[in-house]
């Protein structure tokens, strides 16, 4: 059962009547589409919003280098929640498999309870409420803390599930080999997880990226508020905000697609990792010799 | 406490935003994400190629730079709407792009066999999509749907970084009178974890009720 066009499967080839029906679906798709983006630029037009002035300055190699530097700071904010989320992720994926129970529902509780505030929630307390208390943090941690404490929650249940979808045999094996229990997590069964789910985790830190964007509302540098800050010197806020848009759009995307590349059939390789492989060779090689 | 029964009518007139936004959002999404899907897996190329660049746009950018964009940019090509239905219809399009995958995923869960028995009584492609595909593709996703369902509710406090009186910003606002954040905060995210708790519930109340036994 494979299905190599997705959706080939709920339909069959079309003879000359199907594509026929085929033909004018698409003439009418055409007419519907195109109709919707026409009345859009009409309506940008008439307002005065497609014309050159109005775009020129974004010709401007300045204002992209600003925006950029923007990017940067999104990038910073993205890779400091990355590196703090995936540790303290792998340590709460462990504790909910734990076989301590004290820990497991520590790592539970907390997992379920992260998911569930919305990040703004906590931004607004970082941002108003706990220099209240005096307590003050600097701007990029305003920003990294309340988006390390959801996204860990979001990376433990990715990995959690990787060591899940893990068959038991990769243990047990490791722990007959004589492993001890937290060699074969680390040597053996979370090298294995992570590969597997690295798809869901390249989409995570593309969701994690977009979630940067919070830096507008803390004044922290990144592509947003920098969009912010200039539109209100050029008043070009559509112009702005669409340029902002697309940079976001350019970037992610070429993540989205790493991960759906990363998720081909073609690309899984078997099970056992390359270092382990490496091991093996010598033995491989034993056993082709006498044959050759 | 006494913030609370002080401001008791305000907090529950922004909690009852915050749910209006996150059910009509989250009505929408669900219808428009189904449309979306039945696009992504129609045999009219176009339509598949407009589905697939929607879910990837929506999917790309960040909820608040199209709240932005739609609530102070908008405005300057006439395009103007009241404050809280923008955001609501910008949280539908956008949440539905997350439908719209994970029906997707549903979609190809349905059996072979399902949509060739289909073929042979001789229903249509609409007729097969209507009554054999979607609704087995549904029941396959309903966790899934769940999960950004709640999604949708967290992502409608962003709609008061945008000026809209709901929960979140309401809870700020009366932690600046009040000055007691802990307290205030705690509360506000208690209510939202009890929201994502019904919806989990629900989901999951659902998802036992059509489950399909294979």
């Amino acid at each position: 059962m494979t299905r190599k066009n997705q959706s080939s499967f709920l339909y069959e080839t079309p003879g000359p009547r199907g594509r026929r029906n085929i033909r004018i679906g698409t003439a009418i798709s055409v007419v519907a589409l195109g109709g919707m983006l026409g009345l859009g630029l009409w309506r940008f037009g008439s307002h005065g919003q497609l014309d050159a002035d109005k775009w020129l300055p974004f010709a401007d190699w300045a204002i992209w280098q600003y925006l950029l530097v923007g990017l940067g700071g999104t990038l910073t904010a993205a890779a400091v929640v990355a590196a703090l989320g995936s540790v303290f992720g792998v340590v709460l994926a462990l504790g909910r498999l734990s076989k301590v129970r004290v820990i497991r529902w520590l790592a539970t509780g907390y997992i379920e309870v992260a998911r569930t505030i919305p990040v703004l929630l906590l931004i607004y307390m970082m941002l108003f409420g706990l220099p209240q208390l005096g307590i003050n943090f600097p701007t990029l941690w305003k920003l990294v803390i309340p988006l390390t404490i959801a996204n860990a929650a979001v990376f433990a249940e990715i990995v959690r599930a990787g060591i899940l979808s893990l068959p038991n045999g990769q243990s047990e094996a490791a722990l007959s080999l004589g492993l001890r229990p937290h060699q074969t997590m680390r040597l053996v069964v979370l090298p294995q997880a992570i590969r597997n789910v690295l798809p869901s985790l390249v989409s995570q830190l593309v969701s994690l990226i977009k979630d940067t964007s919070l830096g507008f509302i803390v004044a922290f540098t990144e592509l947003l508020y920098r969009g912010q800050v200039l539109s209100t010197f050029n008043h070009l806020l559509i112009q702005t905000f669409l340029v902002v848009t697309l940079i976001y759009l350019v970037f992610n995307g070429s993540l989205t697609a790493l991960a759906s590349r990363l998720q081909k059939p073609g690309r899984r390789r078997s099970p056992i990792p390359l270092s382990l492989t490496a091991l093996a060779g010598p033995i491989d090689t034993f056993q082709k010799e006498p044959r050759a | 406490m006494n913030f609370l029964s002080e401001n008791l009518g305000l907090l529950l007139q922004a909690l009852g935003t915050t749910v209006m936004m996150a059910v009509v959002a989250g009505i929408g999404s669900l219808i428009l994400g189904v449309l979306v899907t039945v696009a992504r897996v129609s045999p009219i190329p176009i339509l598949r190629w407009a589905a697939f660049c929607y879910t990837q746009f929506f999917i790309n950018v960040p909820l608040l730079a199209l709240l932005i964009l739609a609530v102070f940019a908008l405005p300057d090509a006439g395009l103007i709407l009241p404050l809280a239905p923008t955001a609501i219809l910008v949280l539908t399009v956008y949440e539905a792009a997350y439908v719209a995958e994970a029906v997707r995923s549903g979609v190809n869960t349905v059996g072979v066999g399902q949509v060739e028995a289909g073929r042979a009584l001789g229903l249509s492609l609409g007729q097969s999509f209507r009554f054999i595909v979607i609704p087995q593709a549904l029941r396959a996703v309903v966790q899934p749907l769940g999960n950004v369902m709640i999604a949708l509710a967290m992502n409608t406090a962003l709609a008061a970084a945008v000026g809209v009186v709901e929960l979140t910003s309401r809870a700020n606002k009366v932690n600046l009178v009040y000055a007691q954040p802990i307290e205030i905060f705690t509360t506000t995210g208690l209510v939202y974890m009890a929201i994502a708790l019904i919806i989990g519930l629900g989901a999951g109340w659902i998802e036992k009720r059509v489950a399909i036994v294979r």
